[in-house]
């Protein structure tokens, strides 16, 4: 039997297990799910399935596992790496009908909530007593907790209040191999290996989160934004690193060059101040008392490195125009370019001066357009490079950039993905980041939840076919004498 | 099979590292030791390793072994690595990360990064720890409220597994999702999933000015109010500990840190929630120290934020009625706290009362983190429950394939 045969004599039980109108088999209908917010990565997905209960989703991975069918979970499918690309020949679980807010519990400030609930839905519900959950990726009106847990998913004020995975508490899973374990609960660490943690962030391929215990946290008594305007990126630079220099821990220091600010303005009229190089949006909140006297700080080591120009916000409609800039980023560059590509480095923060100047060298040697947002206080880069699509050959060399982006923040000493996640689009770049016995121990995690392979194969851990084979991939043992790693301590 | 002789044993292994006959000193949770190494460094640590795997050894890493008795006893122990060679510290202060060997005592890091104005903020709990022993026990005090367990500050980590062979996960920025985040699973895992290596921490800078906020009371239900009146506040503590002597009344102290200004009115605004206040300027020097004396058997519970107070002080009258008084200190704001049985406290009474504080919780855990040889001997369960069993042998046996890495010391068995 060929591998769509046996994914069609599926069907019948999927449907059984989720409902007739839990079960999309209908050409069109699959269409819809074939790629994820990475639009540039599309499959047709063998089957879609809907489920309603952690039980139907654990029926479905049993399903697959007897029959050794690959499956790919999915949540709202915002995410940028490719990680809920479908298979031709595997089931997509959908937890979109997931979307319960199953409890908010003050007293011990938790919530429960389905994989399918929005994110920002969260706060909302827990906003009228006063609290919010802290994790706000940009796309937190539509994208799911379930999605967040699987690329442990942090935003704008991670710097401060950090990511996901800081977060959550307890996570019901539905193991690759179909099982429904509980890990954790209302209470902080629970006894054993700290499965959750591993669990979060690993992209859909140890199973799939069903139920989700997150902390929530107190409203802070005052937030204020400031916007500062400087001349250029260096000038915006050096005040990013007085102010954390001074131990000020804003909850967000967000940053955008001359493109990124024209793009914003084009899109949406953000009214930055005319001429600036760099705009800094520095966010700062907690007790009133700290955060008058940090604000004047900042204040302070803004003017004193060149900003032109300083606003404040004190109130949610102002930090709404102030942010407005910032958030629209992204859509905005469509505006000002037929395509582009958002790349997600990373790089220590003291090096962040270096890698822009190279970046934008690679700009003008290639000629390709990079606008720059990035996460400044943490060193997460997000440059958006511009391409004509209808223009031959152009997606390519803006591809070739992109990639000489990633390669710059390695050099530098980061990352390849500070939010975003491997997925299909960074799977070939691991190797670049992470040498064989360290692929090989991730490897060997990965087998311990799922020895079938079957739980979104071919994210995340490069694979021969994907990638090509690597010289000198390594087997046995003394690795550290042979790669003289002695200084490693 | 035959098994190779002592002294061939001790040879081969000392073609690595500097190997001696274990004492009476070097014993884990009563388990006895049999060969102690000190490799020179991490690739000496990997050669030794390595040759421990061709011989079968059962390996026990340890740092300065102050909490070496710590979970259950090891079934066996053919070998100690003493990881103090392991030692180092590469600070990068402009991006507020530290790379430290596992072996560097934590006390030196702290020094060293205090003289920089920063701070890993986790507070030595057992003084004397190492770093790698820190992280393997997962062992975070008071700060853990503001800045997490001891693992969510871990960026980046460097293991040497069961063969020797090193794998490294994370990185050195503290914004990174590339890979499985694997120092998770080994931070708490008590060695038993290889040896940690070197580990790489996120720092925060050191704040300007701090104010502890202190109030006593001889009843539970109050204290468990002002702990209640403190989340439902705006001050944000660094920390809420709780502090519950075998005998004499509960302290609460609510630990403020940040500017000069603004910790004088968050500690006012504090204050007019506990009754009868004190402000101080400083934390005890104790206040990160588990309970109890060092022969005392140690419990560790987590429960809801709401279920602390009513949980300790079911521990306590429980204790009472038993004849033994239980001290109980830890984080009120994270419900993560530790209990002290006195020493010589007989078994089944220490069983009776985990067993107790298991069964009277409606969500949460009880483990033994310390006890007496006689304890374990007697059968004492040591963890309870654990969730997640079966996906935990699966971890530990692809990491540890023979079982060999402190066997028998963690949950399950593993």
């Amino acid at each position: 039997m060929s591998q769509s045969d046996t994914l069609h004599a599926l069907v019948p039980d999927l449907r059984a297990i989720c409902g007739d109108d839990g079960v999309l088999t209908d050409t069109a209908q699959r269409r819809t799910y074939e790629s994820d917010g990475i639009t540039y990565h599309a499959e047709l997905p063998g089957v879609v399935v809907l489920p309603t209960t952690p039980e139907q989703v654990a029926g479905v991975v049993r399903l697959c596992a007897e029959h050794g069918v690959p499956f790919v979970p999915r949540g709202s499918g915002t995410g940028l790496s490719a990680g809920a690309l479908p298979r031709a020949d595997g089931v997509l679980i959908v937890t979109s009908r997931m979307r319960r807010i199953i409890e908010i519990d003050i007293p011990n400030e938790r919530a429960v909530v389905e994989p399918g609930v929005f994110n920002l839905d969260v706060t909302r519900a827990a906003a009228p007593h006063g609290y919010y959950y802290a994790p706000d990726p940009s796309s937190q009106q539509v994208c799911s907790v379930g999605g967040n847990i699987a690329e442990n998913s942090g935003g704008a004020h991670c710097l401060k209040y950090g990511f996901t995975v800081n977060h959550v508490t307890g996570l019901q899973i539905v193991t690759p191999q179909g099982e429904l374990v509980e890990l954790g609960g209302k209470a902080a660490d629970a006894p054993g290996y700290d499965l959750i943690g591993a669990f979060i962030g690993s992209e859909g391929t140890l199973g799939i989160a069903t139920r989700i215990t997150v902390r929530l946290l107190r409203s802070p008594q005052k937030v204020r934004t400031l916007l500062a305007a400087f001349d250029g990126m260096d000038a915006g630079g050096r005040a990013v690193s007085a102010v954390i220099g001074a131990g000020v821990l804003p909850a967000a220091i967000e940053m955008m060059d001359a493109l990124a600010i024209e793009a914003a303005e084009a899109a949406v009229a953000c009214r930055y101040p005319e001429g600036a190089g760099a705009v800094l949006i520095v966010e700062l909140d907690g007790p009133a008392a700290e955060v008058d006297s940090q604000f004047e700080q900042v204040t302070r080591l803004c003017r004193d490195e060149g900003a032109f120009e300083l606003r404040s916000a004190d109130d949610p409609a102002e930090r709404t125009t102030i942010w407005k800039g910032r958030k629209s980023a992204f859509a905005a560059v469509g505006r000002i370019s037929p395509a582009y590509i958002v790349q997600d480095g990373v790089v220590p923060r003291t090096a962040l001066g270096e890698v822009l100047g190279r970046i934008a060298a690679l700009s003008a040697e290639s000629g390709i357009r990079v606008a720059n947002v990035f996460h400044a206080g943490d060193g997460n880069l997000h440059p958006l490079v511009l391409f004509d699509d209808a223009e031959p050959g152009a997606g390519d060399r803006a591809e070739a950039v992109s990639a000489a982006i990633l390669d710059l923040c390695i050099e530098a000493g980061g990352s390849i993905t500070g939010e975003h996640g491997v997925g299909v689009d960074k799977v070939c770049h691991m190797p670049d980041m992470f040498g064989p016995d360290d692929l090989a121990a991730m490897d060997r995690f990965r087998r311990a939840f799922d020895p079938q392979g079957i739980a979104n194969p071919e994210k995340l851990l490069p694979t021969p076919r994907l990638c090509g084979e690597r010289p000198g991939a390594r087997k046995g043992v003394h690795p550290l004498v042979a790669s003289g790693e002695a200084e490693l301590f | 099979m035959a098994y190779p002789s002592e002294s061939t044993e001790q040879a081969a292994l000392a073609a690595h590292a500097p190997v001696r006959a274990a004492t009476a000193a070097d014993t884990a949770a009563g388990t006895a030791a049999r060969l102690v190494a000190a490799p020179a460094d991490a690739a000496a640590a990997s050669a030794l390793l390595g040759e421990a795997a061709r011989l079968r050894l059962s390996v026990l890493p340890r740092g300065n072994g102050t909490k070496i008795d710590w979970g259950a006893p090891p079934r066996s122990c053919d070998l100690i690595i003493d990881t103090a060679a392991l030692s180092g510290i590469d600070h990068a202060a402009g991006d507020l990360v530290v790379r430290a060997g596992a072996g560097t005592p934590f006390a030196e890091l702290r020094r060293v990064l205090a003289d920089a104005g920063q701070r890993l903020s986790v507070d030595e709990v057992v003084p004397g720890s190492t770093v790698g022993g820190v992280v393997a026990t997962g062992v975070s005090g008071p700060r853990r409220m503001q800045h997490g367990p001891v693992r969510d500050l871990v960026i980046g980590m460097t293991v040497l597994g069961h063969d020797g062979v090193a794998a490294s996960s994370g990185g050195r920025v503290v914004k990174n999702v590339a890979g499985y985040d694997l120092a998770k699973v080994q931070a708490g895992a008590l060695g038993t999933l290889g040896l940690i290596a070197s580990v790489t921490f996120r720092l925060h800078p050191v704040p300007p000015a701090l104010r502890v906020v202190r109030a006593e009371s001889d009843d539970p239900g109050a204290v468990g109010a002002w702990a209640a009146a403190l989340r439902r506040s705006q001050v944000m503590p660094t920390a809420v500990e709780l502090d519950w002597p075998g005998g004499g009344p509960l302290s609460l102290r609510v630990l403020l840190e940040g500017t000069g200004q603004g910790v004088a009115e968050r500690a006012d605004a504090v204050a007019a929630v506990l009754d009868g206040a004190k402000t101080e300027d400083a934390v005890p020097a104790d206040w990160a120290r588990p309970p109890g004396g060092p022969d005392d058997t140690l419990l560790e519970f987590a429960v809801p934020l709401a279920e602390v107070l009513p949980t300790a002080a079911r521990l306590h009258d429980a204790g009472a009625a038993a004849g033994a008084s239980v001290a109980v200190k830890g984080s009120a704001g994270c419900g993560v706290l530790y209990a002290a049985v006195p020493a010589g406290t007989a078994p089944d009474a220490v069983q009776r009362l985990l067993l107790l504080l298991r069964d009277g919780m409606a969500a949460g855990s009880a483990t033994v983190r310390r006890a007496h040889p006689d304890l374990h001997a007697a059968g004492l369960e040591v963890w309870g429950e654990v969730p997640g069993l079966a996906l935990m042998r699966a971890v530990k046996s692809g990491c540890d394939p023979d079982h060999r890495l402190s066997p028998g010391r963690f949950a399950g068995g593993l």
